[in-house]
């Protein structure tokens, strides 16, 4: 599949605000977050603001943006309509915590409520983006039963490098909530290289979803080849889903990947909980987690294989 | 709706049967296609660059060749025409979040609505065949309508009303007809020559079947060993004899 930037910005870009929404939440409950009253609704604004910015970002790829709106209304079917319905109704309880914090403390019951409500939506948010690739059934590296999971634990890993990035810039101290949350990183950090490792392992001893000859029904004749294509030029099928990405470079963009976002932001995030500049620290985690996790939703795409392209010929 | 149709008992199940017996890989439906659709239903269907060195656009039908090779090394090339197949169970509708993509309950036909269409692709990403393709300039996706402008059009004539790619066949190789009433002339050939799904096991449940290029052997005489000739000079005789009558 031909990675779409506007996409890739999404679905990195959604982690991140969504994973925070969702750990400011039980942060909360756990009263394990700074009293002032500005460090909550400062920090819903940061949530929503990465959230809002992926799913603006997505817009950029319709071919009539100005019909955005329609999306919202097929949620009966389509994991793309429920995560805009998913994305839009999550405001309410952000928003809510935010006031709530705002007017009556950190410690209050109903801050704690929206805020538990604002993280369950938040991650069924992020389940809804993930069911979009994981529903399609013509492409074998997404559909499968990894991907959900890893897309909720890749916003859980980034949504703790965010809050312990803004934690550690609010308090800059390693103590309390900067030191949960850098655990967090180092946790999820461990958890999300090591599951994406069994990503990779899946995706290549998985065999193709059809061959030429069910493609064509054509295999009681022997062995089916393709010989010459309908047209000589690319036409939209092989431009979207035909793209390909030689062995030798998606094994070094691996390699990246697991040290750019896993390895490094886990030594930094360590470095934070030991006490080492957590005001630094953390936020370098946080910047070069996002980078890495860029590039590996570029991977995602990059390296998924679409059915059709069997019909030129290609390896799917 | 994206949500599939409930099926109606009797419904009927407009489709195409293709035959790789008799097509000869003409092209004649896709540029018939073309020609009707740029002005039919979903006009217009596109070209970018159509005269310059990378010529692309919108076409609904495509025609590939493939080559299948039987272990006595006898290859077989088939003329492979694709185009949608107007699933059962087509997930290109189910994804669609605007509704813009729908199947009809009446007829099955898989349909989109340009005018609400926003142009996200996924419907593309979902189908298996490869059938959508997306119009730059309008933005919005395009598909095969099976000539829905055609077959109930009431100002053709009765014979004209058949999707355009069969209408133009010149060896016959595309039918069209109800594959839900099993008495119909599609339903009937696919029975006889045991039509295919393509890509069955995705489990799309298409409408549109394939039909295999029958079995054929072509009968070729054993190759004639010289008869052992009779010995001595009489037999001599008639091997020079042969020899010069056979040069």
């Amino acid at each position: 599949m031909t990675p779409a930037s506007s996409v890739l910005l999404l679905t990195t870009l959604t982690g991140f605000g969504y994973g925070l929404l969702a750990w400011l939440g039980i942060f909360c409950a756990a009263g394990a977050l700074p009293e002032s009253p500005w460090f909550g609704p400062v920090a819903v604004v940061i949530a929503l603001g990465f959230a809002g910015a992926g799913l603006v970002a997505s817009t950029l790829h319709l071919g009539r943006k100005e019909r955005a709106w329609r999306a919202f209304s097929q949620w009966r079917s389509s994991w793309l309509s429920r995560e805009g319905v998913a994305a839009v109704a999550t405001n309410l309880p952000a928003l809510g915590f935010a006031v709530s914090w705002a007017a009556l403390g950190a410690g209050a019951n109903l801050t704690v409520a929206f805020g538990l409500v604002a993280a369950a939506m938040a991650l069924g948010t992020v389940f809804c983006t993930a069911m979009i690739y994981a529903c399609l059934k013509p492409i074998r590296q997404w559909h499968n039963r990894f991907t959900a999971p890893l897309y909720l634990v890749f916003a859980a890993f980034s949504g703790a490098a965010l809050l312990a990035a803004l934690l550690g810039v609010w308090t800059g101290a390693a103590a309390g909530g900067t030191a949960g949350a850098s655990a967090l990183v180092v946790v999820f950090a461990i958890g999300a290289g090591v599951a994406k490792a069994a990503y990779w392992r899946f995706i290549d001893a998985q065999g193709p979803l059809a061959t030429l000859a069910s493609a064509t029904g054509l295999g009681s004749f022997g062995t089916v080849r393709a010989l010459d294509r309908p047209h000589f030029t690319e036409n939209y099928v092989l431009r979207e889903m035909g793209y390909q990405i030689a062995r030798r470079h998606a094994a070094r963009l691996r390699r990246i990947v697991l040290v750019l976002a896993f390895a490094a932001p886990a030594v930094l995030a360590a470095l934070a909980l030991a006490g080492a500049m957590p005001a630094v620290a953390a936020p370098l985690a946080a910047l070069l987690a996002g980078i890495g996790l860029f590039a590996e939703r570029w991977l995602f795409f990059a390296e998924a294989t679409h059915v059709s392209a069997i019909y030129y010929g290609r390896a799917v | 709706m994206t949500s599939l149709p409930q099926s109606q008992p009797g419904a009927r199940r407009l489709g195409l049967v293709i035959d790789l017996d008799t097509c000869v890989g003409c092209h004649a439906c896709a540029v018939n296609c073309k020609e009707w659709n740029t002005e039919g239903h979903h006009a217009p269907l596109p070209d970018y660059d159509p005269h310059g060195a990378d010529p692309d656009g919108v076409w609904f039908n495509r025609i590939h060749s493939y080559e299948a090779e039987g272990s006595g090394g006898c290859g077989k090339t088939v003329n492979f025409p694709r185009s949608c197949l107007h699933c059962e169970n087509p997930l290109c509708v189910t994804v669609c979040p605007t509704g813009a993509s729908y199947k009809r309950a009446e007829d099955g036909i898989v349909l989109v609505n340009t005018d609400i269409c926003i142009g996200c692709k996924l419907c593309s990403w979902a189908c298996p065949y490869g059938a959508r393709e997306f119009d730059e300039h309008d933005g919005v996706m395009k598909k095969c309508t099976l000539c829905i402008d055609r077959i109930y059009n009431e100002s053709l004539p009765e014979a004209e009303r058949e999707p355009a790619c069969v209408a133009t066949c010149p060896s016959r190789a595309r039918h069209f007809g109800d594959l839900a009433d099993p008495e119909s002339r599609v339903s009937k050939l696919v029975a006889e020559r045991g039509g295919v799904d393509l890509m069955a096991e995705l489990g799309y449940r298409p409408t549109n079947k394939y039909l295999p290029p029958r079995q054929t052997r072509i009968e070729t005489r054993p190759v004639e060993m010289p008869a052992s000739a009779p010995g001595g000079l009489g037999g001599a005789l008639l091997a020079l004899v042969d020899k010069v009558l056979s040069r």
